[in-house]
């Protein structure tokens, strides 16, 4: 019976080897494995056995069996796999072939570098301010040291919509209504960005409507390097860590001293050349300590407190990173402008 | 102001600090210099020629045969100028010179004769022809007779000179002279300043007080006002020196007695006014304010009408100047006058500014006076003008000055001490370092320990406070040398409002939706502030907010919505072949329920798109799709989602929108804002495709929003979907019946979507069937079938009541 078992094992396995469809395994699985298989058939001749034999052969027969369902499933694996590269081969498409188009939409590329400049800010402590657009003349003028009738209210030439309501010339308002709002007490850093209006004629440089941002730092001990080393650090991200500053003496109303801050120029790297006027500078934005009767007006003890302002148009600085070389882009919303800097 | 490197020169030692090192310097510590320019480009072989004899061209008219004596030979040259003539000194141009322009002269032949040179113009020389004398425009220029013969003339013209272009802002009133800048420059340079030379002679035997006398009236806008008498002028051109520095600082020279006005305007930032003696005609000057009405003839001929805001000065009868601004026509000093009437006064600056305002006429006078002049150079300046009158105008100047005089003269004190500017600056100057500073300033003080008390000289106007002094010291210590300090920390964190970040987050959704972000003008015309306003806004609007003085019409009104100007870029675009465009607009518009503006506007922040075009590109798996209805639609409905903020819509007709393609938005009932289809009509004015909008309320939005809600249970029981058509009317409504389907079918019914619209074929006529796909989920059992089945028969019912549907088998 040993040698029995042992021909049916080499015969299923022998027909498991050369069979070629899953199908056809399935019959010898039956014809060997099924109850009216040859393996079935054979053991139940053990009953003829002798107590002593059976054990003995029923160890063998368990063995055939084990072999031959293995060689079952390791070949069905085997037919399955192959029968699954074949569907995937069938399966092969043109790659070349362009993909389903996404719509993209974007920002405007004055939203980005707003948000760029908010977002260095923020790293800094600073909080971001808003203010209205339209401002009265008290907020816009008055609180600033710019009492009526200072001239350098004629720097700023305004669009009046009655004798006290303006649109605002500058973000500056919002430092005023800050301070306002902060009761002369706390130390704070703000920036507030968005749009101010001037009476000028929209040409190459100029735009009646353009967006600033204005930062502010009042405290107590606040120094003039300090406001040099923020400018430093925000120049440096803004433009890259090999640009230098440098600081000039300008005159701002509502700060004393003040400052204009200059770049070194990225095309020439400060030798001189056409877009920085032969200087090796490039001017940026002004700023300077915060004037003793802005502080005062709002609430703030100069003698106590001291503090640094600065503003810059993100227009100029996106015209000086990008090479944009006319302002009215910005507001003229071509798409082909806007979609060069949707990602900036 | 324009300023003269070589006419700088007679004030401050310039050592070998070259224009350009100047003009960097004068930068850095604070009065922008915006470009270095040379009077002249290069010249060379121009020399001072002498005419000896000069003929008519015998074959031609215009052209005149001059023989000209250059030093070392004589050369004949034929020239064109009406006004050569012989015994005049010229400037010549020898064969193998170079002018201006790369103009290189050569020997020439002219109607048969030989021309060895040429005579030449100022203009021909370089200089600008703005600023050469009117009767020389067209002609030679002439030396006068002392002029070297064989002499270079580029010195004796000033063309080598390089004049500094200073933008002097409103604080530095004090830099719109010489001296101020001698005194910036001196600072800078470490330099003591030469102060010219004010020694006049006078008339000992006469006094002014038999001339002339003052008297103001209006006592508040002119504190000062001092007359000086100049008899026996003569007329004539000023020394070729005052020209030279006159036209190289931007102003025409004219004759003696107005150049040397000018002359000393520049010098000492004060303007002067001459007038003639003779045709004052009255022995009295009265200062005054303006009647309302009054007229008077100005320099330059017009005649204008004055009001009792401006200042004049009259004779006593009427007006011969608008004090500060300009002189008036029958007062002129003419080649004929003789005796001079100089005036040197302090105006007040609003009134000047107010002036100038109103008359349009800003001059070099004007400008320094609304700036402030130096009360203490005033009568100096006077006296200076009245010492070159005597010497360039040969005039005999009268004893005395008639003054009215009750003008402010002292120095501000200022306090300030080196502990507290190192604290404000974070520098470590010494006491010595803040002395040095303050003697090149050339500033008086009194110094005890490291305090001074510094006596700020009244040319400075601008500096009145600690922190004034503070920005003078590190000007001059150099603000190069300040140190680069980070501030420390507030106490609180930096950062964005919850406000702030939602309006990141709404663009960031609008922007992955396919919308490019735009900014347009805030500033609209007449036509587009009383478009396309959601019917929300309209109803609390009473009038746009305008401009008191609008600069366009195109810029009058502040907008009610962001639409009109978002249709104008999509023209914009169209016009340029740009034809698939979807955009949005995030921003304010200004609403006012008041006629007259009283208060701010309400500013209400809007989110609003425009979309017209090609929405999907035909592509190899997909058909073209055109912007419709409901991709708008999709793009709000995806927002309100996003922000998980319950949205409705219902139908409606608006202006200016489709009226069959319009709904509003709503929050709870209320209406938020609106999107629909542009009405053909418009579509066609704005020469657009067919065209959609969508325009948001987003204060409400944002009111409506609230932040991550609490965590509820994801269902853990298993959902049963079912589907249902219905046979409809035309005229129902597919968002009512779903919403039907809602209410009956809560809290079973989890979700109602409409996955199908069906028109057409195997459909009685006016009939549509709309499918339905429900999902049925409790949160807390299993749902057995019956219980599903008596809802969906509960839905079936209702529906059918509600809208005569019918279920589509």
């Amino acid at each position: 019976m040993k040698e029995q078992l042992e021909a049916l094992q080499a015969e299923a396995l022998q027909s498991i080897a050369t069979t070629e469809t899953i199908r056809d395994l399935q019959d010898i699985k039956v014809a060997y494995l099924g109850k009216k298989g040859s393996l079935t058939g054979v053991l139940r001749g053990m009953g003829k056995l002798s107590k002593e034999e059976r054990p003995v052969v029923g160890e063998i027969a368990n063995h055939v069996r084990t072999a031959i369902t293995t060689a079952l499933e390791e070949k069905t694996e085997k037919l399955e796999q192959a029968e699954l590269e074949k569907q995937l081969e069938e399966e092969t498409i043109d790659v070349t072939l362009p993909g389903r188009p996404v719509k993209v939409g974007g920002p405007h590329l004055l939203t980005s570098i707003v948000q760029e400049i908010e977002d260095l800010f923020i790293g800094m402590g600073y909080e971001v301010r808003e203010g209205p657009e339209v401002e009265t003349d008290y907020f816009n003028f008055e609180a600033l040291n710019l009492p009526k009738n200072h001239p350098a209210r004629d720097m700023q030439d305004s669009f009046y919509i009655t004798n006290e309501l303006l649109l605002r010339t500058h973000t500056s308002p919002v430092q005023a209504r800050t301070m306002q709002e902060y009761n002369g007490e706390k130390p704070f850093k703000m920036i507030c960005p968005g749009k101010v209006y001037r009476r000028d004629t929209d040409d190459a440089t100029h735009s009646h409507q353009f967006t600033q941002i204005e930062g502010l730092y009042v405290d107590k001990n606040v120094r003039m390097s300090d406001l040099k080393g923020t400018l430093d650090k925000f120049a440096k991200k803004m433009f890259g860590e090999d640009r230098e500053i440098r600081l000039r003496p300008s005159f701002f109303p509502f700060t004393e001293p003040s400052v204009e801050m200059d770049i070194s120029c990225k095309v020439c790297d400060g030798k001189g050349c056409s877009v920085c006027k032969s200087t090796g500078w490039i001017e940026i934005l002004g700023g300077g300590m915060v004037h003793p009767k802005v502080l005062e007006m709002g609430g703030y003890d100069p003698e106590v407190y001291s503090g640094f302002a600065f503003g810059m148009g993100p227009e100029r600085i996106a015209m000086l990173k990008y090479g944009v070389n006319d302002i009215r882009h910005f507001y003229a919303n071509d798409i082909r402008f806007l979609k060069q800097y949707h990602k900036a | 102001m324009l300023v003269s490197y070589n006419w700088l020169k007679k004030y401050v030692d310039l050592g070998n600090v070259t224009p350009e090192e100047l003009a960097a310097k004068i930068t850095k510590s604070g009065i922008e210099v915006e470009g270095v320019e040379y009077v002249s480009e290069q010249s060379t072989d121009v020399v001072v020629g002498y005419v000896a004899s000069c003929e008519k061209h015998p074959d031609a008219d215009k052209l005149n045969l001059c023989q000209v004596d250059v030093g070392e030979e004589k050369l004949q040259i034929i020239c064109g100028a009406p006004n050569v003539a012989q015994g005049q000194k010229v400037a010549v141009a020898k064969p193998g010179a170079v002018l201006p322009g790369n103009f290189k002269i050569k020997k020439v032949k002219l109607r048969g004769i030989e021309s060895n040179g040429m005579i030449c113009s100022l203009k021909e020389l370089g200089i600008e022809e703005k600023y050469i004398p009117t009767d020389i425009a067209d002609g030679i220029f002439v030396f006068p007779e002392d002029a070297t013969v064989g002499e270079p003339v580029d010195e004796l013209l000033n063309l080598n000179d390089a004049v500094l272009e200073l933008d002097v802002l409103a604080n530095r009133a004090d830099a719109l002279s010489m001296l101020g800048v001698a005194y910036e420059v001196a600072a800078i340079l470490d330099q003591p300043v030469k102060l010219p030379d004010e020694a006049v002679a006078v008339e000992e035997s006469e006094s002014v007080n038999n001339y002339i006398s003052v008297e103001v009236e209006a006592i508040d806008l002119n504190p000062y006002y001092g007359a000086f008498v100049i008899k026996d002028v003569e007329i004539k051109p000023s020394p070729l020196w005052m020209r030279n520095h006159l036209m190289a600082a931007g102003i025409r020279p004219i004759n003696n007695v107005v150049d040397i006005t000018n002359y000393v305007l520049l010098e000492y930032g004060q303007p002067l006014h001459a007038f003639d003696y003779d045709k004052f005609a009255s022995e009295k000057i009265v200062v005054r304010r303006a009647k309302n009405d009054e007229t008077i003839t100005t320099l330059d001929g017009q005649e204008r009408t004055l009001t009792d805001e401006n200042l004049v000065i009259t004779n006593g009868k009427e007006p011969v100047a608008l004090a500060g601004v300009m002189g008036g026509l029958d007062t002129e000093v003419t080649a004929e006058t003789t005796n001079v009437l100089l005036e040197a006064a302090y105006f007040d600056a609003i009134t000047v500014r107010k002036t100038v305002k109103q008359t349009g006429l800003r001059s070099e006078s004007s400008t320094r006076f609304e700036k402030g002049v130096d009360p203490n150079r005033v009568k100096k300046a006077g006296i200076r003008a009245c010492l070159l009158l005597q010497q360039y105008a040969g005039g005999k100047v009268v004893a005395g000055a008639a003054e009215f005089d009750e003008l402010e003269r002292t120095e501000k004190v200022v306090e300030i001490d080196t502990t507290h500017i190192n604290n404000r600056l974070g520098t470590e100057m010494t006491t010595v370092d803040i002395a040095s500073t303050l003697k090149r300033l050339q500033f008086d003080y009194k110094q005890d320990a490291d305090q001074f008390t510094v006596h700020v000289p009244t040319r400075r106007g601008d500096i009145t406070l600690f922190e004034d002094m503070l920005e003078e010291v590190a000007r001059i210590y150099g603000y190069d040398n300040l140190p680069f300090t980070l501030p420390g920390g507030t106490g609180q964190s930096g950062g964005i409002t919850e406000r702030q970040q939602l309006k990141r987050r709404v663009k960031n959704f609008i922007q992955g939706a396919g919308l490019m972000e735009n900014l347009t003008y805030s500033l609209t015309n007449e036509q587009d502030v009383k478009r396309l306003i959601s019917p929300e806004v309209a109803n609390v609007t009473t009038a746009p907010v305008a401009l008191a003085m609008p600069m366009s019409e195109d810029h009058k009104y502040l907008r009610l919505s962001i639409l009109p100007e978002l249709l104008q870029v999509l023209s914009y675009n169209r016009a340029r072949s740009q034809v698939n465009l979807g955009y949005y607009e995030m921003g304010s518009i200004f609403i006012s329920a008041e006629n007259e503006l009283t208060t701010q506007p309400d500013e209400q922040l809007r989110l609003s798109g425009a979309l017209t075009g090609t929405w999907s590109e035909q592509a190899w798996q997909q058909e073209k799709k055109e912007v419709d209805f409901y991709v708008v639609k999709g793009i709000v409905e995806g927002l309100f989602d996003y922000l998980q903020i319950p949205v409705t819509f219902s139908q409606t007709k608006l202006a200016n929108m489709h009226p069959g393609r319009c709904a509003l938005v709503e929050i709870e009932n209320k209406t938020v804002g609106f999107l629909g289809q542009l009405h053909p009509t418009l579509q066609k004015e704005l020469d657009l495709k067919e065209t959609y909008v969508f325009d948001l309320n987003l204060e409400e939005v944002f009111t409506s929003y609230h932040a991550v809600p609490a965590y509820t249970q994801i269902p853990k029981y298993p959902s049963i979907a079912r589907d249902i058509a219905f046979i409809l009317d035309n005229d129902v409504n597919g968002g009512d019946v779903k919403q039907v389907i809602e209410e009956i079918g809560a809290p079973l019914v989890n979700r109602v979507e409409i996955f199908d619209l069906y028109q057409g074929d195997n459909l009685e006529d006016g009939k549509k069937s709309i499918a339905y796909s429900l999902l049925y989920q409790h949160p807390e059992k299993t749902l057995k079938d019956e219980e599903v089945e008596e809802s969906y028969q509960k839905i079936i019912t209702a529906v059918n009541e509600k809208f005569k549907a019918y279920v589509r088998s």
